[in-house]
């Protein structure tokens, strides 16, 4: 049983959370020819984007409704309709994201009429453009939340209700037998929902696995046709490439929708009441035996077995467990990050035979936490983190973890967001069984590089030990 | 009129702005910061620049009272450097919740955050700033302040710049007032000197005024404060004592200077470090100052050979690059380094400016561009990201110096960026500052990634591979995108000094 410590302290010393709109944006992000809109003051949008840009490398559209005093108090829907005109004009985007904000949250307006309202008095300068509202105060959530509603959001406007896909046993039965045809339109296709603690990286392989049993992956949002590092040929106002439009309206139509984390809950059930598409909840996708009920379900339902190099890749992966084992067991983790991936990474590092002597998390709301391998979890921010970590081994969190790494002496693997102090971040594995491979080479390099050579004090602190115990 | 209303027209009316002294009284009234376009606005706000002005105070403790956002978005992400304290770099705030705003408890945590920051870290001052949700629920934050500093026994100041009442520089100029309110002329100093004076709006970025203190120190001048780059709040609380000051980032801070001229008879004068005759025109400035506040004129003289010596050793390691960067052309997009004498360094190094933003220039420096550039056109206030990016594609620059928002237009373009701006890491004040900005500018004009990435793929060469490119995975229709004319997303919106 996980203990779960409440924040007690009146201020909070070095933030271990992003803000619910920036999870959003991230979320919007996702999808092709998008532009998230904040609907707040200009700041708001400003260190979101700043934040973002450190983290990614890339330019990030971002908008803002620029909202001043004078339209704070006497309420925000014209500078609503205006930002949205104005992005439709300069730049049509296919999506514009609304994340709200605490400023706009605070007043509190109904927001959702006002967009109708706009969307039905300006319907011809809009046409061919979805706007999507989520309602993403800075004063609830984090990342996880942010993320997944805008992802609800997605799925409550744009996906067509109504049960699409022939699913009878019969057909299922036919198409078993049929085998994965070779025609794509007419290959199953699955829709996957990825929580925002998957790396573009994750996301490309994500795909190359599930079309390897013949299966078609809808991924959404999918970061890894828009925010994965590319040189485009000419200059884009909004995202370029990601989950399309139109994939988003037809997610009715595939046969099995997948949702990546306990965050994704929420939008997987959304979709199963709106079209009938039932769903699998995958707590995490990194570690041998999560990756295996993985491989078993795609199996399950392409009818398929895995295909070789998935063997293969398993192989390498026990492989990795037996090299590295050795740098982890008995060390001791440090862990502060959001709910799902702090049990991704708990239940890895413990997978290994380490241990988790400290967890630090944004909320105590989300259901995952009763699952991770540790004694307690505070709910607190990288003050706490750096008072619970003394004696780690190896701290595990974002890039602002490095005040406190220093602070402490203790090596510092970089996950999540954001990670600005190092390259690459979107391009780093950390699921399936390459994933998990490649993260057990990194920790434990990390690792490695922070042995000290032999003293006599460090031996003499160990027989110390010995006489203790 | 709220208090915070009176004030924000008070430095809207700044007499000693150039800007302001060219406007009718009608129009300076309606102040300097133009209105913002919903969808087409870039930039940070008032709170923004309030915390950009003094976050680099050193050893106070900065709490923001706000929802997450304000201060878990933006925290520990600026480049200026300390030579001691680190507190700075450590984030307050009160992360409030809906909790505390519904139930009206978010003065209350704000008073426990300040005992709590106290207790744990004891701080000579602490600094609170207000932001939008706190100025909309009505907190009071002076009274919050004023109270907490009789129970604490220590400087509570209250930072009042929520992020909807205007634009970065206006919070720039709010943090100012804020100093001269609360603390500036609070403690005397024991040791004033005829030498002392104050560096205003300098930012110590990537360490970069160590470049230059050691030539005042040379000299025998002792910078009293430095406001707000590697200062210690000892050092503001008893910046009234200074004989003289110069001004670095006057769109930030001139409230500031000419305030402590009127309260404290401290002349000022505005100059910069960027560049070889900037840097030695103020050096001159303040010993020249020093000497009207009664310091000995001998002083003038040392100054001379100072700048004598260092302008030679400067123009000689300039002039070694001369044959690497004859003839390249420079594109300067930035409002931060805004100096005249920069573009007068690069183009003495041989290189042509194609353009540059004046953005923040002052009217004399706008002036001595014209003269120096060929055309008047190449002179320009912001320029939206597209057609930045349409120039910078079509080569019309060799490089660009800007800062972090344009530098990824740059970069996509497949041109040589340098970071001029204030995340940057490298330091570029004084005369060694100019001759690594163009070291830097050398290595990425040369760097063998261009010829790497400006070349196809060799199997590059049938159309239906293109499709592949991720800009065209879309149909967009780019002929539909209104023409980017009316005013729009400022790609250099994101600097200040």
């Amino acid at each position: 049983m996980v203990h779960i410590h409440r924040q007690t302290k009146s201020a909070t010393v070095n933030p271990l959370k992003s803000s619910q709109p920036l999870g959003a944006a991230l979320a919007f992000l996702g999808v092709d020819g998008a532009i998230p809109l904040f609907h707040g003051s200009q700041g708001c949008t400003s260190f979101a984007l700043v934040l973002c840009v450190r983290h990614f490398k890339e330019t990030i559209p971002l908008q803002t409704t620029a909202m001043d005093e004078l339209a704070t108090v006497l309420g925000g829907a014209a500078h609503l309709e205006e930002a949205i005109l104005n992005l439709k004009k300069r730049a049509n985007p296919r999506l514009i994201g609304i994340c709200t904000t605490a400023l706009v949250e605070t007043r509190s307006e109904d927001f959702a009429s006002q967009i109708a309202n706009i969307k039905r008095v300006r319907a011809e300068e809009l046409a061919g453009t979805e706007i999507v509202l989520a309602n993403t105060p800075d004063f609830d959530g984090g990342l996880e939340e942010g993320w997944a509603r805008a992802v609800a959001a997605m799925i409550q406007r744009i996906t067509l209700p109504g049960q699409q896909a022939p699913r009878s046993k019969k057909a299922t039965l036919i198409q078993r037998i049929k085998g994965p045809s070779k025609q794509p339109w007419k290959r199953k296709k699955v829709a996957i929902l990825p929580g925002w603690h998957l790396t573009v990286a994750d996301i490309e392989q994500l795909r190359e696995m599930v079309e390897s049993f013949g299966l078609k992956p809808v991924i959404m949002p999918d970061v890894s046709g828009s925010l994965d590092g590319t040189v485009p040929d000419r200059w884009m106002p909004t995202t370029y490439g990601g989950t399309s439009i139109e994939d988003i309206q037809q997610l009715g139509t595939v046969v099995q929708c997948i949702a990546i984390g306990e965050h994704m809950r929420r939008p997987a059930e959304l979709l199963q009441k709106l079209t009938g598409v039932p769903y699998v909840l995958v707590q995490s996708l990194t570690g041998l035996k999560n990756v295996d009920r993985f491989v078993s379900l795609l199996s399950e339902i392409s009818g398929v077995p895995a295909p070789a190099k998935i063997h293969r890749r398993r192989s390498q992966l026990q492989d990795a467990l037996l090299d590295g084992h050795f740098h982890f067991a008995g060390k001791k983790i440090a862990i502060a990050t959001e709910p799902d991936q702090l049990y991704q990474f708990a239940t890895f590092f413990t997978g290994l035979g380490a241990e988790i002597i400290s967890a630090v998390t944004t909320t105590g709301e989300s259901e995952i936490l009763e699952k991770v391998p540790a004694e307690s979890i505070q709910i607190g921010d990288l003050g706490d983190f750096e008072d619970l970590a003394g004696g780690a081994d190896l701290l595990v969190t974002h890039s602002h973890g490095r005040q406190a790494a220093e602070r402490l002496g203790i090596p510092l693997l970089r996950v999540g967001f954001p990670v600005f102090d190092r390259l690459g971040s979107q391009h780093k594995l950390t699921v399936l069984y390459r994933g998990t491979r490649d993260l057990i080479f990194e920790a434990a390099n990390i690792i490695q590089a922070n042995q000290h050579a032999p003293s006599p004090e460090s031996i003499d602190a160990l027989r110390k030990r010995r006489n203790a115990g | 009129m709220s208090s915070l209303n009176v004030k924000i027209q008070d430095v809207f009316n700044e007499p000693a702005c150039e800007r302001n002294r060219s406007k009718a009284s009608n129009v300076r009234n309606k102040g300097c910061s133009k209105p913002l376009t919903p969808g087409a606005a870039a930039g940070g706000c008032a709170f923004d620049g309030a915390k950009i002005v003094l976050q680099p105070i050193t050893d106070v403790a900065h709490l923001v009272h706000a929802p997450l956002a304000c201060e878990g978005n933006s925290w520990d992400n600026r480049g200026t450097a300390s030579s001691g304290p680190t507190l700075w770099r450590t984030s307050f705030t009160t992360d409030l919740t809906e909790q505390d705003i519904v139930t009206g408890n978010s003065e209350r945590k704000l008073f426990k955050a300040i005992r709590q920051i106290k207790e744990a870290y004891a701080p000579p001052a602490i600094f609170v700033y207000a932001t939008c949700v706190t100025a909309l629920i009505g907190d009071d934050i002076e009274a919050v302040c004023k109270r907490a500093e009789e129970t604490c026994g220590l400087p509570v100041v209250p930072i009042n710049a929520p992020g909807f009442v205007g634009s970065k520089n206006l919070g720039n100029k709010l943090a100012g007032e804020a100093l001269l309110d609360h603390v500036i002329g609070t403690v005397e100093p024991d040791d004033a000197g005829p030498h002392d004076i104050n560096i205003l709006g300098e930012f110590n970025l990537a360490g970069e005024f160590w470049f230059v203190k050691p030539l005042l120190d040379r000299l025998g001048i002792r910078v009293r404060a430095c406001i707000p780059g590697d200062a210690r709040y000892l050092d503001i609380a008893s910046a009234h004592r200074a004989r003289a000051a110069m001004l670095v980032c006057s769109t930030a801070l001139i409230n500031l200077a000419r305030k402590m001229e009127e309260r404290w008879d401290i002349p000022f004068f505005e100059g910069s470090f960027y560049g070889i005759t900037a840097t030695s025109e103020a050096l001159r400035q303040i010993a020249e100052l020093l000497v009207k506040k009664g310091a000995d004129q001998e002083i003038l003289d040392r100054t001379d050979t100072l700048i004598a010596e260092e302008e030679a050793i400067a123009w000689k390691r300039l002039e070694e690059y001369r044959p690497r960067l004859e003839g390249k052309r420079v594109l300067i997009n930035t409002g931060g380094v805004k100096s005249w004498s920069l573009v007068h360094a690069l183009m003495e190094t041989g290189m042509e400016i194609v353009g540059t933003s004046v953005k923040k220039s002052t009217v004399e420096d706008k002036e001595r561009i014209r003269q120096a550039l060929k055309d008047e056109h190449q002179m320009f206030e912001s320029m939206a990201p597209r057609e930045l990016y349409a120039l910078l594609s079509e080569h019309k620059a060799d490089i660009m110096l800007s800062g972090g928002r344009t530098q990824f237009i740059a970069l996509k373009a497949k041109m040589p960026w340098v970071d001029i701006n204030q995340e940057r890491h490298r330091p570029y004040a004084g005369y060694d500052g100019m001759v690594e900005l163009v070291r830097q500018i050398d290595l990425a004009i040369h760097n063998p990634v261009w010829s790497q990435v400006r070349e196809p793929a060799p199997w590059e060469d049938r159309p239906a591979t293109k499709e592949q490119l991720p800009s065209t995975r879309r149909d967009t229709d780019t002929t539909r995108v209104a023409p980017s004319k009316s005013r729009q997303h400022d790609a250099g919106d994101f600097v200040e000094c």
